[in-house]
Parts: C-alpha cells; sequence; structure tokens
C-alpha cells in the first residue's frame, strides 16, 4: 500500500514536469507569436488584440498556472491558427488516434505472445531458427515503410482497401475499424517483431531454471511446464517492455496516420507544426505524454498483482 | 552450436554495414549520374542496365538519389550517436560514479523525458527550431542523450564497488583516472551495444521525420523524404518506393545485427 502511494505521488510530479517543460519549451521561442500569426503588418492595436485575446500579456507563472489549471478541465487554449478552441479540434481526433493505438497495441498482444511461445518451444528446430531470422528483419522494418508495402500489396494489387479513402466513425463504425487494420499492423508488426524476441528469450532463459526441471521431473507433460510454470515467470520482463511499447506505438501512429491519410492526432500535429500553431502542438504534447505515463503506471500496477515478489520490495 | 551462430549474425550484420557504409564513401565522390538531375524523355524508367533502380517522375535516377540519401542518413546517424554518447557518457559517469542528490535530480528528469516518444520531442525541437539538416541532428542529439547515460549510470552503479576501484583508490587515482581510464574500459560492451541501438534510432527517427516533411529539407535528398514522395506514384513506379525502404531496412538490420552478435558474445 506505502508502495503504491509512493508511485503516486512520482506519477503526479511526473505528470507536473511534462506539463511544465510542455509551457516553457513554447515559452523560450523567438519571436512573438502574435507577429507570426497576423504577419509583419499588423497594427500595435491588432496586436493587442490578439494578445488578449490568447491571454498573452499576463506575466508568465500566471499563465503556467492558467493553463494547468485550465488543462485540468479540459479547456486546452485557442488555436492561433484556427482561431477555435484546442479542445474542439482534438475532439474529433482524439478517438481516430485512441482506436488505432488500441488495435495495434492488441494486435501485438495477438500476435507477439502465440509467436513468442511457439518460437521458444521450437528454438532449436530448423524452422524455429529460420522464423527467428525472419523475426530479426521484421524488427528492422520501420513501420511507415511496412504500412507503404500493405497499401502496395493490398490496397493496390488485391484491392482489399482503398488506399487514401478513409472512412470517418461517423460514417459507419465498421468501415472506419476495417480502415483502421492495416494502419495497425504496419505499427504492430515491427513492435511485435521485438516483444516476441523479448518473450523468447526469456522462455529460453527461465528453462535453464531448476524448478523447470523439478516440474518436468515430476512427470508434468511439456506444455503445463511451459504454460503454467514457465510463462508465467516469463511474463513478467515482457510485461515491462509492453508497457515501454506504448510510447513507441502512439509515436508510430503520429507517422503512420500520414501513409494512411487517417486525420488522427498525428496529422493534426504535423500540420500545427508546420502553421507554428504553438497551443495545439502542446495540447497534444501533453495528451500522448500523460497517456505513456499513466499507462505505464498501470502496468506497474499489474506487475504487481502478477508478481507478489515486486509487492514486497 | 549457439555460440557459432551469433557469430554468424555479427559477420553478416557487419558485412551488411560495411558494404553500405563503402557504398555511402563512393557515392561522395561518385555518383552515376546528377542527382537532382531532371530528364523528361525518362520519367519512370523500371530498374534496368542504364538505371540500377530505375527512375522518378521527374526522370531522376532513384540509385543516384539513393546514395545522396544513405549519405544524408549517415550524416545524421553518426553524428547524432556522436553527441548522444559522448555526453550521454558523460552524465552517466558523473551521476553514476558520485550519486547523491545530483543523481536523483537527473534521473526523475530522466524517467520524464522517457515518457516522450523521441520522434515527439524531435518534432517538438524542430517546431521551436525550424527543420534541416543540423537543427534535426542537434534535436536528436540531445534527445538520445539520457538514454545513453541511464545505460552508463547503470554500468558505473555496478562497477564503483568492485575491488580493482577500490584498489585505484587506494593507490590515490584522481576520480577522473579512476572514472574515465579504469571502469570506462570495464563497460565498453555495454556502451557498444548502446551506440548500435541508438543508431538504429537515430536513423529511424531521422526517416520518419523526413518522411514527414519535417527533417532534412529539399535539396538534400534523405530516404525517408524519398519514400514519402513514392508514394503517390505507388502502382505506376513502386520501384522508387521500395528502393529506398529496402536500404533504410538494410542499414537498421546490418547495426541490429552486429548488436545480436555482441551482445551474446558478452553475456
Amino acid at each position: 500500500m506505502k508502495q503504491i502511494g509512493k508511485k503516486t505521488g512520482t506519477l503526479i510530479i511526473t505528470l507536473l514536469f511534462i506539463s511544465f517543460a510542455s509551457f516553457f519549451a513554447f515559452q523560450v521561442i523567438p519571436g512573438d507569436p502574435a507577429l507570426s500569426v497576423l504577419g509583419m503588418d499588423a497594427t500595435e492595436q491588432q496586436v493587442a488584440v490578439f494578445r488578449k485575446e490568447m491571454g498573452l500579456d499576463k506575466p508568465l507563472l500566471v499563465r503556467y498556472g492558467n493553463w494547468v489549471w485550465n488543462f485540468a478541465q479540459g479547456d486546452f487554449g485557442r488555436s492561433y491558427h484556427y482561431r477555435t478552441p484546442v479542445s474542439g479540434l482534438l475532439g474529433d481526433k482524439l478517438p481516430v488516434t485512441l482506436t488505432l493505438t488500441l488495435i495495434s497495441f492488441s494486435f501485438v498482444l495477438l500476435i507477439s505472445i502465440p509467436f513468442g511461445i511457439l518460437m521458444a518451444k521450437f528454438a532449436e528446430s530448423r524452422l524455429g531458427k529460420a522464423a527467428n531470422v525472419v523475426n530479426q528483419v521484421l524488427m528492422s522494418v520501420p513501420s511507415f515503410f511496412l504500412g507503404v508495402l500493405l497499401v502496395l500489396v493490398f490496397g493496390l494489387l488485391l484491392k482489399w482497401f482503398t488506399p487514401g479513402k478513409y472512412i470517418s466513425y461517423t460514417e459507419s463504425i465498421t468501415g472506419f475499424l476495417l480502415y483502421l487494420i492495416a494502419p495497425a499492423a504496419a505499427i504492430a508488426i515491427p513492435k511485435s517483431a521485438m516483444v516476441i524476441k523479448f518473450l523468447r528469450s526469456s522462455v529460453l532463459e527461465q528453462r535453464k531454471h531448476n524448478y523447470v526441471r523439478t516440474a518436468y521431473s515430476k512427470g508434468s507433460p511439456e506444455n503445463r511446464v511451459l504454460f503454467i510454470h514457465i510463462l508465467k515467470n516469463a511474463s513478467i520482463p515482457v510485461i515491462t517492455i509492453l508497457g515501454m511499447m506504448i510510447a513507441d506505438i502512439m509515436a508510430g501512429s503520429i507517422v503512420v496516420e500520414q501513409v494512411f491519410n487517417i486525420p488522427g492526432v498525428g496529422r493534426l500535429l504535423v500540420s500545427s507544426i508546420g502553421y507554428r500553431d504553438y497551443p495545439v502542438v502542446q495540447a497534444i504534447i501533453v495528451y500522448i505524454a500523460s497517456t505513456v505515463v499513466i499507462v505505464n503506471f498501470i502496468v506497474d500496477m499489474v506487475y504487481r498483482l502478477v508478481d507478489p515478489r515486486i509487492r514486497e520490495a | 552450436m549457439g555460440k557459432y551462430k551469433k557469430h554468424t549474425a555479427f559477420i553478416i550484420g557487419l558485412a551488411i554495414s560495411l558494404v553500405l557504409l563503402g557504398v555511402m564513401l563512393i557515392g561522395i565522390f561518385y555518383t552515376p549520374y546528377e542527382p537532382n538531375k531532371m530528364n523528361g524523355s525518362e520519367k519512370f524508367m523500371a530498374p534496368g542496365i542504364r538505371h540500377f533502380m530505375g527512375t522518378d517522375n521527374f526522370g531522376r535516377d532513384i540509385f543516384s538519389r539513393v546514395l545522396e540519401g544513405l549519405k544524408t542518413t549517415f550524416l545524421v546517424a553518426v553524428s547524432v550517436t556522436v553527441i548522444g554518447s559522448f555526453f550521454g557518457m558523460l552524465l552517466g559517469a558523473i551521476t553514476g560514479y558520485f550519486g547523491g542528490l545530483l543523481d536523483e535530480v537527473l534521473m526523475r528528469v530522466n524517467d520524464a523525458l522517457a515518457a516522450f516518444p523521441s520522434i515527439l520531442l524531435a518534432l517538438v525541437f524542430i517546431s521551436i527550431l525550424e527543420s534541416g539538416t543540423y537543427n534535426i541532428i542537434l534535436a536528436l542529439g540531445i534527445i538520445f542523450i539520457p538514454s545513453f547515460a541511464r545505460i552508463v549510470r547503470g554500468e558505473f552503479i555496478g562497477q564503483k564497488e568492485l575491488d580493482y576501484v577500490k584498489s585505484a583508490r587506494l593507490m590515490g587515482a584522481s576520480h577522473f583516472r579512476i572514472m574515465f581510464v579504469h571502469i570506462l574500459p570495464n563497460i565498453l560492451p555495454a556502451l557498444c551495444s548502446a551506440i548500435t541501438v541508438g543508431f538504429n534510432n537515430a536513423v529511424l527517427a531521422e526517416a520518419g521525420m523526413s518522411y514527414l516533411g519535417i527533417g532534412v529539407q529539399p535539396p538534400d535528398a534523405s530516404l525517408g523524404r524519398m519514400l514519402s514522395e513514392a508514394q503517390g506514384y505507388l502502382f505506376s513506379a513502386p520501384w522508387y518506393a521500395l528502393c529506398p525502404g529496402v536500404i533504410i531496412i538494410l542499414l537498421i538490420l546490418g547495426f541490429s545485427l552486429i548488436n545480436e552478435g555482441m551482445g551474446e558474445q558478452h553475456a
């Protein structure tokens, strides 16, 4: 219990640090956002109105305080470029990216756990070795290039989906989900290869332990030893990797959204960087980093459930 | 048997990396065609004898452009790895060796930074600094410092209580000497492995950012940028996208095989 309290404390400090860093990173930028939005010819009065409208006339710390306070209440400020609330801009993009992330993550689980176990089980066979080589190559494929390949093979040659013809979830939920399969696969396959590698070596490592020999010698069949005894121990380092993977998957979605023309948070981020629309960039950064931290916190808790030894430490 | 296989991984990885390095070095002095020279009569030529990797929508020779891009990618990845590993090594050595408050603070900051995917941090830097090859190097270099620092710090903590460090201290060696003459050579395997991983992450980050159009800017060629330009012609000229993509894969594969081989030798 004490541990959980300490962890929660660290979580809050980390979140504060993230907000602090994201806020101040955009304060050191040379140049006045008012001028960069309104143009160099803006009159002094226009600049004053813009600064007041965006709250830029208050002292730095007051602005930070207001920003955090508003952020906590779901008000992410106003976009310089679109002149609308950022929350509105993010509102219809978030579900898209979140769904993409979730599907990708489920793909990682669905692919890596069975394959990791199988490849550990058949590690010595010729097929297992060949699979390991393939896995090593898949690990080296950047997700956006894999996306391009999937577009080429499944979109253009096999015509399973129309590349670039994104279907919004407001139009058709099934169409939306089906369209996300290819991008999710593009994100998930290289990441799965990485998890497979970890799971495989973790299982192989555990196989050397005495408890495995004991289990065999009391007559447990191979699959029982593998699934009941080994897997439980082997999964612990893999859970850490899976937690860290969330950050990678979200980063992957920033790029892969571009490949498949998906109007998600990633595309908004890229276009906002182009427009120097800092409130939007800030909000997205805080959103992604907080998600990563919170998910890792949850992973940490799951960890404690799986392995009582960590609870003690 | 296992050892033999690991050696093979190392050798294949080294071979791939050396071939690419050699091709890149040749590309600095000689490209079959002018990389940016357009030729209206040779648009979208499939790979063949005249154009080893075919031509693009402007009739430019893709192989020559890949050589250019490879040069940029190497420049970015090597510089980023050098910046990240050098400062990361210093920071990790100091925090790991001395410990204390500085260590505590730096590690907290480090943990928080780890929450940002590196490409995201790089995008933030670029939105502040403007894009361009040197800003990418600066941004990624800084971003890569914490991961190196963390690894080196862990190694230093493990080493600093060992007997050889204690004897060196008794002999009156200075902290500086103990850190960089005694301990550093002992953590080289871990550092080398971190360097290969860092190199690959740098290649991936540069390619990803250039693909998004936020990385290396024209007229500098970049593999990631070629890939995004090629996407519009995927059906009519698939080789345009495949060639730079395969080169990126080989580059990453080479280094990860080297890492794989090294890791097992020291395990």
